[in-house]
């Protein structure tokens, strides 16, 4: 079924997902700003609409609210819509929608209306776009109850967790980290950008492969700590602990809901210390669920507190997005301080 | 404060008032009443921008002599007549009961659709019985009309233990797939871009049904009404979009929606949307607009918008004391009478009905509702313990049960066996 492997980078491989899903379920239909003619303004929707035809693949008016409305509306229909909202920041015009509508479209109807839609998104920052073009807002839909909320950190997850959204019958948000659309990065991101399409691809099977949704992947096994990462930021713990030398389990969670919380478990207690990190703002973000989740099921097995590295509470600088993401510095500096204990 | 110039006079914010407010006596003679027939029905295939007197007139085919008069005469037969005020009856009947149950603590709420039945019970008639409804709240009577049994509907209302959605919703946000009745939210406006959707998903899948959504005159101000509105026009969709223009959105007369300086009708021709203003309280009007605008989406000739112009009889619902806020007696008053009395008087003017038929039709939707709450009470009212099994608070928010649910649900379990000892199962 997964046939053969190609280099991909991930909006390649994000394409490859929505193509096989077109060909494979004539109730798939994709809709949103620009994503129809002219593919998205990130491309992954190139060819397309040229392919499956225009009442499979739409552009739409720039309006969120009716982006989502109408995806409500199409799902309770029994199609399997997946818009795109062009970026996360402008999710909120649509987030009634989502948060009162889609989210609780099965629960308020006990199951006489579901909502099969997966809603994708670029998020994040780390391509110069400013407070409006940056935002990690995962943690308003983990607070939500009745959406699945997924993060790839690669092109091959990004293709599998993706056609597995597509096919689940809940709603979900697919955020797409923008910072490694065009592959893998080096994790240098605390000193100014350096020219993103330099950045290599992977090997992504050609053919249709899922992979679980609720199930965190293992980046790099190891005894001294466990880090919870998801998205851009596992490449940046990845080239971290090289750098360091340190012997660091790091679990990419990929779904931040439904949790892969016997994952977390089972590698915490191994190790007995914890960091999280994550792009979003700190205060309340979706580290401080990790960290407490930790401290509740894994009190007596740490070593040390559980330390969070996030972004800043400031919306995005767009001269100084460098100095806010959380970069090679900030992590290592809280390594070193939960390793001292 | 800066700003101000003392050769100028200085600028007024203008805050809408009604005409009425307690005390006041209510006059409603300024209220423009055009003859039947005033603007003539055209043919559906109409393009909007040909017909944009519609959305400022007024369509009747009831006259104030109570004959059907007209191009939009949809001519009806006896029956189709009968049926239709037994239909809104009917509503007006478990509306008083259900009203009188929450008097009666039984329930937490309840909102009553009097002087607005035919704008749901002659629409849903327009309707083919498959094309999606997307309801607003005070649409019961497209329920009602479309067959749905009355006592599921008070199982809802007492979120008992037959609660087909498991006492999770407020009274009368009822869900009804075999009715194809959409489930109804609490947030305004919301069902508008979702009926929209569901319209261009018929459309795109080659179906014929189209779809018809509702929602009030104060809803049109929400984000929502509009996306849904560029939605509709841009795909041409096949869906039927209502505003029940009842006067009075709580306690805010329909000016703080905007209706001071247009008729809400006139809001569809900004997006080239056929629109049309309808008297909300003459049956066959409502009838023949829906039919009109229903022909038109099933013939790909796109989105209909229509404005009943109708009257709030009632309170916005059981929460709400209209006497602190507008004049009694408004009803009364209003210039376009009552839907139920109309269609009462045009049908006795056809010697197809009577004063003793009537009446006799009265007594027995009054005993069929009362003898239906009898039945549904033997099912529990809200508060008394013959509810939904506790775990079921943790169903359908996913397909599946993720753990973090399951974890919950044992301890919310556990909770009620240490409040309740063994005897904690409900009945």
């Amino acid at each position: 079924m997964m046939g053969d492997t190609k280099t991909m980078n991930m909006i390649e491989a994000i394409n490859s997902a929505l193509d096989i899903m077109l060909e494979r379920d004539p109730d798939v239909v994709l809709m949103g700003e620009d994503i129809g003619y002219f593919g998205g303004v990130f491309r992954a929707t190139a060819g397309l609409q040229a392919k499956h035809g225009k009442t499979r693949v739409f552009d739409t008016p720039i309006s969120e609210c009716g982006i989502i409305g109408a995806g409500v509306g199409m799902a309770a229909y029994g199609l399997r819509p997946v818009p795109e909202i062009q970026f996360a920041d402008y999710i909120y015009p649509g987030l009634d929608q989502l948060v009162s509508e889609a989210a609780r479209l099965r629960y308020r109807s006990a199951g006489d209306f579901i909502c099969p839609m997966t809603v994708r998104s670029p998020f994040g920052g780390g391509i110069f776009g400013g407070q409006t073009h940056s935002q990690s807002p995962e943690s308003l839909f983990t607070h939500v109850c009745g959406i699945k909320t997924i993060v790839p950190s690669n092109p091959y997850d990004a293709k599998g967790l993706l056609i597995a959204a597509i096919e689940d019958n809940d709603p979900v948000i697919f955020f797409e980290p923008k910072r490694i659309y065009n592959g893998p990065f080096s994790g240098y991101y605390d000193r100014p950008v350096e020219p993103w399409s330099k950045h290599e691809a992977s090997a992504v099977p050609e053919g249709y492969y899922r992979i679980e949704l609720g199930k965190a992947g293992v980046v790099r096994e190891g005894e001294a700590l466990t880090i919870l990462t998801y998205g851009t930021m596992v490449h940046v713990v990845q080239m971290v602990v090289a750098e360091m030398g340190i012997d660091a389990d790091i679990l990419d969670l990929r779904t931040l809901l439904p949790l892969d919380v016997e994952a977390i478990e089972r590698s915490v207690k191994n190790t007995g210390r914890c960091l999280v990190v994550h792009e979003a703002t700190r205060t309340s973000g979706f580290g401080a669920e990790l960290a407490a989740l930790v401290q509740e099921r894994c009190f007596y097995h740490l070593e040390a507190p559980v330390e969070r590295v996030t972004g800043f509470d400031t919306p995005y600088p767009h001269s100084l997005e460098w100095a806010y993401f959380p970069g090679p510095v900030r992590i290592a500096s809280a390594i070193e301080k939960i390793m001292k204990d | 404060m800066t700003g101000k110039k003392s050769n100028l006079a200085p600028l007024r914010l203008h805050i809408p008032e009604p005409k009425f407010r307690p005390g006041d006596e209510a006059d409603f003679s300024d209220v423009a009443v055009p003859p039947v027939d005033s603007i003539a029905r055209p043919d559906e295939a109409s393009l909007p921008a040909d017909i944009q007197s519609l959305a400022f007139g007024l369509v009747r085919v009831l006259d104030d002599d109570h004959q059907a008069k007209g191009s939009w005469n949809p001519n009806l037969d006896a029956d189709q007549l009968r049926s239709m005020l037994r239909n809104m009856m009917l509503t007006r009947a478990f509306d008083d009961r259900m009203f009188r149950a929450q008097r009666q603590g039984k329930t937490s709420f309840y909102m009553k659709s009097t002087g607005e039945e035919a704008t749901s019970v002659a629409t849903a008639m327009a309707l083919a019985s498959d094309d999606m409804c997307f309801p607003s709240y005070r649409q019961q009577g497209i329920l009602l009309t479309r067959g749905y049994p009355i006592v599921r509907m008070m199982n809802q209302i007492y979120s008992n233990s037959q609660d087909h959605l498991k006492g999770r919703q407020l009274p009368i946000m009822y869900s009804a797939p075999e009715c194809s009745f959409f489930t109804i939210s609490g947030n305004l406006a919301t069902q508008y871009p979702q009926a929209v959707g569901w319209a261009m998903a018929s459309a795109s899948r080659g179906d014929t049904r189209i779809s018809a959504v509702w929602c009030g005159e104060g809803s049109t101000a929400e984000g929502d009404f509009h996306s849904a509105m560029t939605f509709a026009a841009v795909y041409n969709a096949p869906v039927i979009l209502q505003v029940v223009n009842n006067q009075w959105a709580i306690s805010s007369f329909s000016g703080i929606a905007g209706g001071e300086r247009t008729t809400f009708a006139a809001r569809g021709l900004g997006y080239g949307i056929a629109s049309l203003r309808v008297d909300g309280n003459d049956p066959l009007a409502v009838y023949a607009a829906m039919r009109w605008a229903a022909d038109r989406a099933r013939t790909n000739n796109g989105p209909t918008f229509i404005e009943y112009f109708t009257y709030r009889a009632e309170g916005h619902s059981t929460s709400d004391d209209p006497g602190a806020y507008r004049a009694a007696q408004e009803f009364e008053k209003w210039p376009l009478g009552d839907p139920v009395d109309r269609l009462k008087k045009h049908l006795i003017l056809l010697g197809e009905w009577s004063e003793e038929q009537h009446q006799a039709q009265h007594d027995e939707l009054a005993e069929l509702v009362k003898k239906t709450q009898k039945e549904a009470e033997a099912n529990g009212i809200l508060g008394h313990g013959m509810h939904q099994p506790f775990e079921t608070m943790f169903e359908d928010v996913f397909e599946e049960m993720p753990w973090h649910l399951k974890e919950q649900c044992a301890q919310m379990i556990d909770e009620q066996h240490r409040k309740f000892g063994p005897e904690w199962e409900p009945k």
